[in-house]
């Protein structure tokens, strides 16, 4: 350790020298580790091979918008360095990359790396090294608890405060609904559960009468489908993967069961789910959205679609175009930029942090209109907002207003 | 004879008999070795120390496996159940019960110990291919039973458990980092000495004469049933150490860390390494770790596909992995020596 002191102590004082040496030519110039006056060293961490690797699409779209910025002359004249690395979905590998990203390649920050299970695992880690954990790619809604862990932050809308609102709306317009719930055995399901619960209040006891779990492994999911309708329930709260909620459908079709279907936004995907479930066995299902989806015509002719596509065409002519996770990708990566820009030549991860829960009224034109990104130092969930749409025909019909649910981790 | 048996008996005919000495190092390698590896740790980065500390924990628990495999002749596709097994209950008792990490690690071994003998004793009927699915089974549940709503009370469910990073005692002056590797290497230092000397024990010679011939063993008067069970019950005790000194050093639990890709892992480095070679394991070790690593550094896409060319140009090239290439090199400083 003797050495290392060493090197650190030798390390700040030249760093010292160098600060001393320049405040005088341009005072507001501060650096941390990972940021120069060229160069802005960015880490990611994505499951590029593994179970979930249909999420490693996100960190290539990154890297895709993340290289026409540095063509138009980068933030402030700065290049973003992106820098990558695989950790297949699995926390130990998490934590080893996160650690290369922090110590060996010295990045800013991290940004972006995906999954409830490998943002935990680092969670602990990034805060006490003070390294920003920025817009953590999952929907749990612990990351937005700024003061146990000041320097971890979500971006999209957490998966509690979706089915909040859903309770809301039941309360509103069907007080007396018989609620039926599938979810998924897993973090992600139970989340959103607690969201439905917490959102019903005293009433959920009295108002859910069936709750049934299905495990990923399970090839088909119908015969919950069956127990459920058996139940007599006239609401259908269907927290399933695009996969299964697509079975779901179907199979509600099939048997003849008619509730009001509400359909978690994670599957809300026309083009994967509900075209290959059949249109006419989704007609007026409701769900939440906060991103315009690609597959969805009505969208065709809007400048900020058009905005994306032309990125994709050019930047990221592999991509696909209809994968929700591409637009997802493209959403956060312009969120980044706009926190960069604000950080203007102060690049210390504590004005990341700093900008980072200063976002006031941000929009990227993926979003759908009335949805904007609002950060403060008491909240750190970007994306709050969902609106509410029924599904007609072929596309998504949005109705009521933008709702909002903040909630605490 | 069994698949099991003839892979490993296979391997011996090739690579001309290896006597149970030399299932270890030389004395002079060996303290070349560990001088190293006491050394290096004072020059290197944190982040270079944390690898080493993972290198030396998966080391462990490959050489656990080749314990099974390389001793007894049995195969396993199951590490990966008992790693988490030890790795959960370093975890639970540190966070839940507030008990000291260094006491976790022998509870961890015991009951992996009890677990991994209960287990072995259905697994008496099967062998070879039989027995590595049998095996297969548990690791793919393992995951699930994690899961279990009656267990997430202490287990933290799908969302795992946070471990706090010890400090160094005494006020040492060092860092987590590094206290934490020369407490590892302490550790695997003691079960690599233990293992040494079991393989070159009775009981050492047991399992390999069943690993050889099961009847000619039996009729030696070998309790073959028993060095069976007794030979999963000890690897399985060995990981379990493994699985808490990982949960130590990664500092969280998950039920996706301990799926079946780290079993696979597990035995992928125990073959790279040399099955029956104990040191071997470590070489594995470092395999399963690195070699990702580069792959990913060659290609970013095609990661998967790299890692399986560059396992298969090492299988192809060596086939009895590192303990080949040390026996070459061996030969050749011999030569060396002569001239």
């Amino acid at each position: 350790m003797p050495a290392v002191t060493g090197k650190l102590a030798a390390a700040s004082i030249v760093l010292a020298l160098f600060a001393a040496s320049t405040s005088t030519a341009s005072a507001q110039k501060k650096y941390d580790t990972g940021a120069t006056d060229t160069e802005i060293k960015v880490g990611n961490i994505m499951p590029y091979s593994g179970p979930a690797s249909a999420y490693g699409v996100i960190g290539r779209t990154e890297a895709a918008y993340f290289k026409k910025i540095n063509e138009e002359g980068g933030i402030n004249g700065r290049k973003i360095n992106f820098i990558s690395y695989d950790d297949a979905y699995s926390p130990p590998k998490t934590v080893e990359q996160a650690r290369k990203l922090v110590e060996s390649d010295e990045v800013l920050f991290i940004f972006n790396s995906l999954g409830t299970p490998p943002n935990s695992a680092i969670q602990k880690y990034m805060n006490s090294k003070k390294v920003p954990q920025l817009f953590v790619a999952t929907g749990a809604t612990k990351w937005n608890d700024p003061q146990n862990f000041p320097w971890t932050m979500g971006w999209q809308p957490n998966y509690q405060s979706e089915t909040q609102i859903y309770a809301k709306w039941l309360l509103k317009n069907k007080p007396e609904a018989k609620i039926a719930v599938l979810f998924q055995n897993d973090d992600y399901g139970k989340d959103y559960l607690k969201g439905l619960k917490d959102g019903l209040g005293a009433k959920a006891a009295s108002m859910i009468v069936a709750e049934e779990s299905y495990e990923t492994s399970e090839p088909t999911i119908d015969s919950h489908i069956v127990k459920l309708k058996a139940t007599g329930a006239d609401v259908f709260m269907n927290i399933t993967t695009p996969k299964f909620a697509a079975q779901a459908i179907k199979k509600n079709a099939e048997i003849g069961w008619k509730p009001l279907h509400f359909l978690n936004n994670v599957s809300s995907s026309v083009g994967s789910v509900l075209k290959p479930a059949g249109f006419e066995n989704a007609q007026d299902i409701v769900s939440a959205a906060y991103l315009k989806d690609t597959t969805d015509k009505q969208w065709d002719n809007d400048p900020g679609m058009k905005e994306y596509l032309a990125f994709m065409t050019k930047y990221f002519p592999e991509g696909d175009k209809m994968d929700s996770y591409t637009v997802t990708g493209y959403g956060v990566a312009q969120t980044l930029v706009q926190v960069l820009k604000q950080c203007g030549d102060d690049l210390t991860r504590e004005n990341v942090m700093k900008q980072a829960a200063n976002l006031k009224d941000f929009r990227t034109e993926v979003l759908l209109p009335g949805i904007k990104i609002n950060t403060s130092p008491t909240d750190f969930a970007p994306i709050s907002s969902l609106q509410l749409q029924r599904f007609k025909g072929e596309q998504w019909e949005l109705f009521g207003d933008v709702i909002s649910a903040d909630v605490g981790g | 004879m069994s698949a099991a048996e003839e892979v490993v008996a296979e391997g011996h005919q090739a690579v001309e008999a290896v006597p149970k000495r030399a299932m270890t190092l030389g004395t002079t390698t060996s303290l070349v070795v560990l001088a190293a590896l006491l050394i290096v740790p004072l020059f290197a980065k944190n982040f270079i120390i944390f690898q080493l500390t993972m290198l030396l924990i998966y080391g462990l628990a490959v050489l656990a496996l080749n314990i099974l495999t390389g001793g007894s002749g049995q195969f396993s596709l199951g590490q990966s159940a008992f790693y988490a097994v030890g790795a959960y209950i370093t975890a639970v008792l540190m966070e839940q019960f507030n008990i000291n990490y260094a006491l976790t690690l022998p509870v961890a071994g015991v009951i992996c110990f009890g677990f991994g003998f209960l287990f072995g004793q259905p697994a008496l009927r099967l062998s070879g291919v039989y027995l590595a699915l049998a095996t297969f089974a548990l690791a793919t549940a393992m995951p699930q039973l994690l899961k279990l709503n009656f267990l997430e009370h202490w287990t933290g469910g799908v969302q795992g458990l946070v471990v706090t990073k010890p400090d160094a005692p005494f006020g040492l002056p060092m860092g987590q980092d590094m206290w934490l590797y020369y407490f590892t290497l302490v550790v695997v230092l003691a079960i690599y000495i233990f293992s040494v000397n079991l393989l070159r024990s009775r009981s050492g010679r047991a399992f390999m004469a069943i690993r050889d011939n099961e009847i000619a063993a039996s009729s030696m008067g070998v309790n073959v049933a028993l060095y069976k069970t007794l030979a999963f019950g000890v690897s399985a005790g060995i990981t379990g150490v493994a699985g808490g000194l990982s949960a130590i050093a990664v500092q969280f639990v998950a039920p996706d860390s301990y799926n079946i890709t780290l079993a696979i892992s597990l035995f992928l480095g125990m073959v790279v390494g040399g099955v029956g070679w104990l040191p071997g394991s470590f070489v594995g070790a470092a395999f399963i770790i690195f070699v990702p690593n580069i792959a990913e550094g060659i290609s970013k896409g095609l990661s998967g596909a790299v890692f399986g060319v560059l396992l298969f140009l090492v299988i192809y090239l060596v086939p009895h992995g590192a303990r080949q290439v040390a026996i070459v090199s061996q030969q050749l400083i011999g030569k060396f020596k002569k001239n």
